[in-house]
């Protein structure tokens, strides 16, 4: 058992160092080594990475571009005067304001309403053991998986027949309703992630059990709170098929869908309003998925994919 | 030590004083908690979810349309909305196209994603932080901006596609528009746009898992003399395979009720009629024309179509003990 072990630690630490100083020593293995780097996967890592991101570019580069500019050909591939009409287009000629204010509350009513929820039911499911407990996170794994297609045609007549269509309350209930499991589940990874032994301690101490987890775990959750905040918060941002169905078009609108009908407001699409438009939408949102990414695929990975 | 004996027993005293309840009041409280605690989500999911598909369900039986939407009491229809769905060959030929569409779709991106990952493994530290960023961006994109950014690369007129496709040589392509020319062109553009915004998600999450192979084992077998060919087929991609499947159903469950980039694009003057999928199919049917029962009722086999799908994604996750 040993001599294993040592044998494997031998043949790591020899690769290590082979693959800090190519070509030394040992030429035969030196030249497949397989976590090692490789020019080819370079190359076309590097190709691929600029061929992704040409949709991203395009629509950054339209958007400073004045009309004629836009619509010339050959294409330019960079704007030659740099303007930025396209944003004061944007921002005046259709309601964009009222439609960020509409996606706001939607996005916050959304995140506090879903959040709050899931925590509980996330708490209820980590540090319970009761009978019905695996089939609870069974329905929570289903009812995920429930298209929003085969549901809508229902939910836009019950909003009607509760006099709730064209209103952002009416959508954010649907939204809470359709990303609670999800959260949960996210959140039901990151409660597991903390000791019950710290609550268990604060209980030995006094705190009832409630107590325990307020005190204890929940400033401990802060990071998974974040981050599940942060995916519903974009969830409703994003979110297009239910708003179509819930908002219509001369109604406050949120900002997918007021993208999509300042597009086709104009007799011939002027694409550099259009693509200043979505870059608006796009930025913060990239940014702040840039920032909370990690945990956000780390609690799915952990919730949904344990590898 | 004296402290930390007296101290439980302290705190033992100082609770049962604050909440006087007999042993069994208690216990039931204690049965009850997971339960008062769930309640709420359950409520939210009941309202938006549970209520609309218990309504959808009775009014997949009943004649209603727009009659019924001004106060008519609805007819009950047995199962006719069904059988006329069924015996609908437009139905078929939409169902068929659709599973057509995401098999290919969902094939694709997998085959890509992995591909990917497989490639950021043997990518320097650099590039493999370049093109992991380049990723999240992609994967943040709204999908209505991407829709939008898309249709512009597309564009008959003065797109980036058709200059592109013109300045090879290939001079059919000036003013070519690929939404509207027929429904191969159409798919194969939303396939395009499917399959480069969920790119992201399978290639970052098979990364994960491929990077946790052990080492070790990867050393063994190079010692037995495998080649890097053999090490990703008969290593790497069995040990991953219970992620690497459970991505592809998710990905054939999300594909299938595809609607956001089918609908986006028929709105931008594709040819609608021959481009529905199921889900643009329901919504023109319930929606545009108001024949709320038979949507319904077409709402339901997708809803059913999803569920066996879900419930091979359920026993995947089962079977690795993601459950416990």
């Amino acid at each position: 058992m040993s001599i294993d072990t040592t044998s494997t630690r031998a043949i790591v630490s020899s690769s290590t160092s082979a693959d800090r100083m190519p070509n030394v020593g040992r030429p035969a293995t030196a030249q497949r080594k397989w976590l090692g780097k490789n020019p080819i996967a370079n190359v076309s890592g590097a190709i691929f990475a600029l061929f992704w991101l040409i949709p991203v570019y395009w629509m950054v580069n339209s958007a400073f571009q004045s009309e004629s500019e836009v619509m010339s050909w050959p294409p330019h591939l960079y704007p030659h005067e740099f303007t930025w009409d396209n944003f004061v287009a944007a921002f005046t000629q259709a309601n964009f304001w009222g439609a960020l204010q509409a996606s706001m509350i939607a996005a916050v009513l959304t995140v506090a309403f879903a959040s709050t929820g899931a925590l509980l039911a996330a708490f209820a499911l980590s540090r319970f053991r009761f009978r019905g407990r695996t089939a609870m996170i069974i329905a929570i794994l289903v009812v995920q998986m429930i298209p929003a297609e085969a549901l809508f045609i229902s939910q836009y007549r019950m909003l009607d027949g509760w006099n709730l269509l064209n209103s952002v309350v009416g959508l954010s209930i649907l939204y809470i309703g359709t990303i609670v499991p999800f959260i949960a589940w996210m959140m039901r990874g990151f409660v597991d992630g903390v000791p019950i032994e710290l609550e268990e301690a604060a209980m030995v101490d006094g705190c009832s059990r409630i107590g325990a987890f307020c005190r204890v775990t929940l400033p401990l959750l802060a990071p998974g709170i974040i981050s599940t905040s942060v995916f519903g918060f974009l969830f409703a941002w994003n979110e297009y098929t239910l708003a179509l169905i819930v908002l219509s078009k001369d109604s406050s609108v949120t900002l997918p869908i007021w993208l999509q009908s300042f597009q086709q407001g104009m007799k011939a699409t002027d694409w550099g309003a259009v693509m200043a438009g979505a870059t608006l939408i796009s930025i913060p949102v990239i940014i702040i998925f840039m920032i909370v990414q990690k945990k956000i695929s780390s609690g799915m990975v952990a919730g949904a994919v344990k590898g | 030590m004296t402290k930390t004996i007296t101290r439980p027993t302290r705190a033992a005293e100082r609770t049962s004083r604050r909440r006087p309840l007999s042993r069994q009041a208690r216990q039931r409280r204690s049965r009850l908690a997971p339960w008062m605690l769930l309640a709420p989500a359950a409520i939210m999911v009941l309202v938006a979810l549970g209520y609309p598909l218990l309504r959808q369900t009775i009014m997949s039986f009943q004649h209603f349309g727009l009659a019924q939407q001004f106060g008519q009491p609805a007819e009950w229809a047995g199962l006719s909305n069904y059988f006329s769905i069924l015996s609908d060959p437009y139905f078929w030929s939409v169902f068929v196209k659709s599973v057509l569409f995401c098999l290919w779709t969902a094939g694709v991106t997998m085959i890509i994603g992995v591909g990917f990952a497989v490639l950021m493994l043997r990518m320097s530290s650099a590039v493999r932080t370049v093109f992991n960023t380049t990723l999240i961006v992609v994967w943040a994109m709204p999908a209505l901006a991407s829709l939008t950014v898309w249709q512009w690369l597309v564009d008959p007129r003065s797109g980036l596609l058709n200059w592109l496709l013109t300045s090879v040589g290939l001079d059919s392509f000036k003013h070519f528009n690929w939404l509207g020319e027929n429904f191969w062109t159409f798919y194969l553009i939303a396939s395009a746009i499917i399959i480069w915004a969920s790119i992201p998600l399978v290639a970052i999450t098979v990364y994960a898992a491929l990077a946790q192979v052990p080492t070790e084992v990867l050393e063994a077998s190079e010692l037995d003399g495998a080649s890097n060919f053999q090490q990703i087929r008969r290593i790497m991609l069995p040990m991953i395979g219970p992620v690497i499947s459970l991505i592809g159903v998710l990905q054939v469950i999300w594909d299938l009720r595809v609607f956001t980039q089918i609908h986006v694009l028929q709105q931008a003057g594709g040819i609608a009629s021959e481009t529905n999928l199921l889900g643009t199919y329901v919504y023109e049917t319930g929606i545009a024309k108001g024949d709320y029962g038979t949507a319904s009722a077409l709402a339901m086999v997708i809803l059913g179509l999803t569920l066996v799908l879900t419930g091979r994604y359920i026993r995947m996750l089962y079977r690795q003990g993601g459950m416990a």
